[in-house]
């Protein structure tokens, strides 16, 4: 009997995991997909907002801004990036300027440091901000991250600490009896924390009709090469509508640009296709920045966000079953939200129903070896102690054998292309993976042992193969 | 009739006419033109590449050439039985690796040394 | 810290030239860093024939142009090839060299960039649809093809008529893929006509010109695309859509000089080109680092770039060698028709070749020059833009240049 079965890997799921994974408790994490942060969490603005922006008194309110004071310590604690670069909420019009005003007020009541600039002062430091903007909102404790090594080090750490993880794992049936749950007939556990993003709905109705509907909206993106000079060196927000937050420009913790996203209602979860919006966001990025080198663009993508009807995060024990937690309608602020969420769900509703203790003795992971961040000396001496770290495969961003062979040779360590990709970034670059996919399909197959045949590029109908030269002569 | 020549990257726009017996070429810069258009209306040529598998502890294949081009009409019966063919390590530039191939006079040549 | 008189960035097709040109002149100490852990670079996966007939008088595939022309430096003394090493930083003109020993810091008197191009991505085309499986680069697919044995797709659809391209649909067919067609944005075609027939037309294969790809579609793989025709002015003709089943689309949309290195040098780049702007010893803007081959304009011929590199290193020779103080800088100054002009400008002394490209198809036209002392028609017969141009202009023609000299194409 398993204590805790967490469904879904996105970052609320994996949090949460690390969090339990301190205590004494059989833990287990449930993926339909072939990696962990698969979903929204793989494919989003990649950043930590202030706070500023949710409307007083939501859930959405509370957890961005209790979130947004924990990222610091839990990047440091999970070793990964977070880089604290500050955002500019830029208006154009004097209604707009007057928004700001609202903003500043929700600041001020929300203890949110924010300083007011004019649109020259914001200039002086933007230099490539629109002429049109009159003012711009500096809001210093918004910070960049990489959401999906965050959701990544957590499981990783959790695994360390005896936490498991099914990949591949779809939740089709759900059984309520006595006391447990039995998941599809044959895992049994006590309590079940639903944390399936866009299918947070589905599961709810294997036990009883959903109070929610979870509805997708999805963002476009593109990223813009981090060569040359960078074109803003701060998150740039324009200032909100109704509709949410606009369209953003995101320096990334490796420095590419993100511009977007759009927002729009689709109806299949798992469309992530790309299409009108970025002309959307073309458009709308104009509004507040100038000489956008779309000439340097080298991707586009598209993430999903799943809404839910009551326009707020559902958080909350299930009304009618007992020891069953949503974790749903997770949209923006999501990411932000996440650490808080964690630690709220984890101490105020899991753990009161447990009497368990914290474990003695504790795993802590190390984090991926990253040759961009050392010195020259420090590499040189990496690659005599292992020469692996002197064979470059990814030029554009500069990764090594050794770091690659490090990301898949762990736990929740990468199995496909794209795997390797999100955790050190061979293929992210402005090749997109030209030069060195076919290397990184060797390695695959030489240290996971996965046939030819079967290396993915993402998903798991999504094969390189399709048939040896001369076959199907 | 017009025609591209395909001997090299010029890529020589040629015309081409019977006048009686015999074929006239215009718009070659070279001999080769003027074979490669005759050849063209009787008997199409073309040079083949592929690679084949080889055991060797550095590569997976061996890129080979035709020795002189062939019918183009047989290019995919060459293909074909070039299906199962495998080669061993050493391999010499120029080596033959299947000779007479569809014994039509033309060999099939290593076009890269492979020595281990 | 390892010091050299030249070190090359690159041992492919130019910069094997480079050193055999810089070594004829003179210099006995050259290394040469190479990324592969054989010379040859992307010569040795393009193993259809087409390359050497200017250098070596005879039709020979890639791997076999690179050893007959490795031959050729093979025994020459003093020049080192380094394998699976890469320069990951140039400062001043130290290079540092990330290989299986550590990192190694080598200075050199000067620095050659041999480093080719890379293939446009789907990213950088922005193409929209699905996030699928099977959208490969021609040369990436051409990659798996010929060193690795395998097809990324047995139905395939090709964007864009570069050579590679074109040269993909040949291979994926023989090796017993369905090629269903080739679609090109532009309303000519981007490869050389020989491409044309003996890749597409010998295979029954339409070419759309006018055409380009809307959107792609597939859970997983890929499983159709959306193709589209435009009209002159390159805008999409709403209602022209038709859906094409397809496992596979490659992309063939252009080559860009791999020049990452050096934009932080300051090295100035030309816009057009993509490359480095260089005078007609190839040396940049920057006081000894030069560059050449693909890495500098790409080329249509391997034959070509050799020429070019052998100019280069003998050139970058002469610089170590400290001869010659150069003139007054001549820019050329590009008109009606030239895209792009290599070298940007020059330094009057001896005759020079300039290599261009024209932005349109012209059947019968003339490069007019003309400058100071310099009024001049060349005579050029159906020039594409997917063919480098050369055009030679004698010392005395230039000799009373003051400043500039104009290039227009003519109808």
């Amino acid at each position: 009997m398993i204590d805790v079965t967490i469904i879904g890997a996105g970052i609320c799921g994996t949090l949460i995991a690390h969090k339990l994974s301190k205590y004494n408790l059989s833990v287990l994490v449930l993926e339909k997909a072939n990696d962990v942060a698969s979903g929204a969490t793989g494919a989003n603005s990649a950043m930590v907002h202030s706070g500023h922006d949710p409307k007083p008194g939501t859930l959405k309110c509370k957890y961005n801004l209790l979130g947004n004071r924990m990222y610091k310590d839990v990047c440091a604690d999970l070793k990964v990036d977070y880089d604290p670069i500050g955002a500019y909420v830029v208006a154009t019009t004097l209604e707009e300027e007057q928004k700001l005003d609202e903003l500043i007020n929700q600041c001020i009541e929300r203890k949110v440091p924010y300083e007011l600039l004019t649109g020259d002062e914001a200039r002086n430091n933007e230099p490539n901000l629109s002429d049109d903007v009159t003012k711009a909102l500096s809001l210093p404790t918004t910070a960049v991250v990489t959401p999906w090594l965050v959701a990544m080090a957590a499981m990783e750490e959790s695994m360390l600490n005896d936490v498991e993880l099914k990949l591949n794992y779809e939740v089709k049936k759900i059984e309520r009896k006595d006391d447990y749950f039995i998941i599809n007939d044959e895992i049994e556990t006590k309590l079940i924390i639903n944390c399936a993003g866009s299918h947070c709905d589905d599961i709810t109705n294997m036990l009883r009709v959903s109070p929610y509907k979870v509805e997708t909206k999805k963002g476009e993106y593109y990223v813009i090469d981090h060569t040359g000079k960078q074109l803003v060196h701060h998150v740039i927000y324009p200032v909100p509508t109704a509709k949410g937050k606009g369209v953003l420009a995101v320096p990334t913790v490796h420095h590419n640009i993100l511009i977007g996203p759009n927002s729009d209602y689709i109806d299949d979860k798992d469309d992530v296709s790309t299409g009108s919006g970025l002309d959307y966001v073309k458009k709308e990025i104009a509004k507040t920045i100038k000489n956008v080198p779309f000439n340097k663009m080298i991707h586009t993508f598209a993430g999903n966000r799943p809404h839910i009807d009551l326009n707020d995060f559902y958080i909350q024990k299930d009304d009618e079953i007992e020891n069953f937690i949503h974790v749903a309608g997770i949209e923006s602020p999501g990411i932000s939200a996440a650490p808080a969420i964690a630690e709220d769900v984890v101490e105020t509703m899991v753990l009161p129903k447990f009497s368990t203790s914290i474990k003695q003795e504790y795993v802590k992971r190390k984090p991926y070896i990253n040759m961009k961040k050392m010195s020259n000396e420090e590499k040189d001496a990496l690659i005599k102690k292992d020469p692996d770290f002197g064979k470059l495969i990814c030029r554009c961003e500069k990764v090594s054998l050794g770091e690659i062979k490090d990301v898949i040779n762990r736990k929740c360590g990468a199995t496909t292309i794209k795997g390797v990709k999100m955790r050190c970034r061979p293929g992210m670059g402005r090749c997109q993976g030209g030069f060195c996919e076919p290397e990184v399909v060797k390695i695959i197959n030489k240290h996971l042992d996965q046939k030819i045949e079967d290396i993915k590029l993402d998903k798991n109908n999504s094969q390189i193969f399709c048939a040896y030269a001369k076959e199907d002569l | 009739m017009n025609l591209i020549c395909i001997n090299c990257p010029k890529g020589c726009r040629l015309t081409v006419n019977q006048v009686g017996e015999k074929i006239v070429v215009e718009g070659n810069s070279c001999s080769r033109g003027e074979t490669y258009a005759i050849n063209e209306l009787t008997n199409p040529l073309r040079t083949v590449t592929t690679t084949l598998e080889i055991e060797s502890k550095l590569y997976h294949r061996l890129p080979v050439i035709t020795s002189s081009p062939i019918p183009k009409a047989k290019m995919m019966e060459l293909m074909k039985i070039l299906k199962d063919v495998k080669v061993k390590v050493p391999i010499k530039m120029g080596d033959v690796i299947v000779k007479n191939i569809l014994d039509m006079n033309v060999d099939l040549i290593a076009s890269k040394s492979i020595n281990e | 810290m390892r010091k050299t008189d030249l070190l090359i960035i690159g041992g492919g097709s130019a910069g094997i030239a480079a050193a055999l040109g810089a070594h004829d002149n003179g210099i006995k100490d050259i290394i040469i860093v190479e990324r592969d852990f054989e010379y040859g670079g992307i010569l040795q996966q393009c193993i259809h024939n087409g390359f050497g007939l200017h250098t070596f008088k005879e039709e020979l595939s890639g791997p076999a142009y690179a050893e007959k022309y490795y031959a050729l430096i093979k025994d020459k003394e003093g020049i080192k090839f380094m394998y699976n090493a890469a320069v990951i930083e140039i400062k001043d003109k130290i290079a540092i060299v990330q290989c299986a020993e550590g990192l190694i810091n080598i200075e050199a008197k000067a620095i050659v960039l041999a480093t080719g191009c890379r293939e446009r991505p789907a990213g950088a085309i922005g193409l929209k649809g699905d996030r699928c499986e099977g959208v490969y680069t021609a040369g990436t697919a051409q990659r798996y093809l010929n060193k690795e044995g395998f097809l990324v797709g047995k139905k395939i659809f090709i964007l864009g008529s570069g050579d590679i391209g074109l040269i993909m649909a040949r291979r994926m067919t023989l090796e017993g893929a369905k090629v269903i067609g080739v679609a090109e944005l532009q309303p000519y075609s981007n490869g050389l006509a020989r491409n044309i027939k003996q890749c597409l037309e010998d295979f029954d294969i339409p070419l759309y010109l006018s055409h380009t790809v809307e959107s792609i579609h597939g859970k997983g793989r890929l499983q159709s695309i959306t193709l589209i025709s435009v009209d002159d002015k390159l805008q999409k003709i709403q209602g022209s859509e038709q859906e094409i089943e397809c496992d596979c689309l490659l992309l063939s949309i252009g080559l860009i000089p791999e020049n990452t290195l050096v934009e932080d040098l300051g090295v100035t780049l030309d816009k057009r080109t993509k490359g480095a702007v260089v005078d007609e010893t190839y040396m940049t803007s920057v006081d000894g680092i030069f560059a050449c081959g693909n890495a500098l304009h790409v080329h249509d011929l391997v034959d070509y770039v050799s020429i070019e590199a052998k100019k280069c290193g003998k050139a970058a020779a002469d610089y170590i060698k400290g001869n010659k103080s150069k003139t007054e800088k001549q820019i050329n100054v590009l008109g009606n028709g030239i895209s792009y002009m290599v070298p940007q400008y020059f330094h009057l002394g001896e005759g020079i070749e300039f290599s261009f490209r024209v932005n349109k198809v012209f059947k019968q036209c003339k490069i007019h020059v003309t400058g100071v002392g310099i009024d001049k028609y060349v005579n050029k017969l159906g020039i594409v833009p997917s063919e480098m141009q050369k055009v030679l202009i004698k010392k005395e023609e230039l000799a009373n240049l003051n400043g500039e000299l104009h290039w227009e194409v003519i109808e």
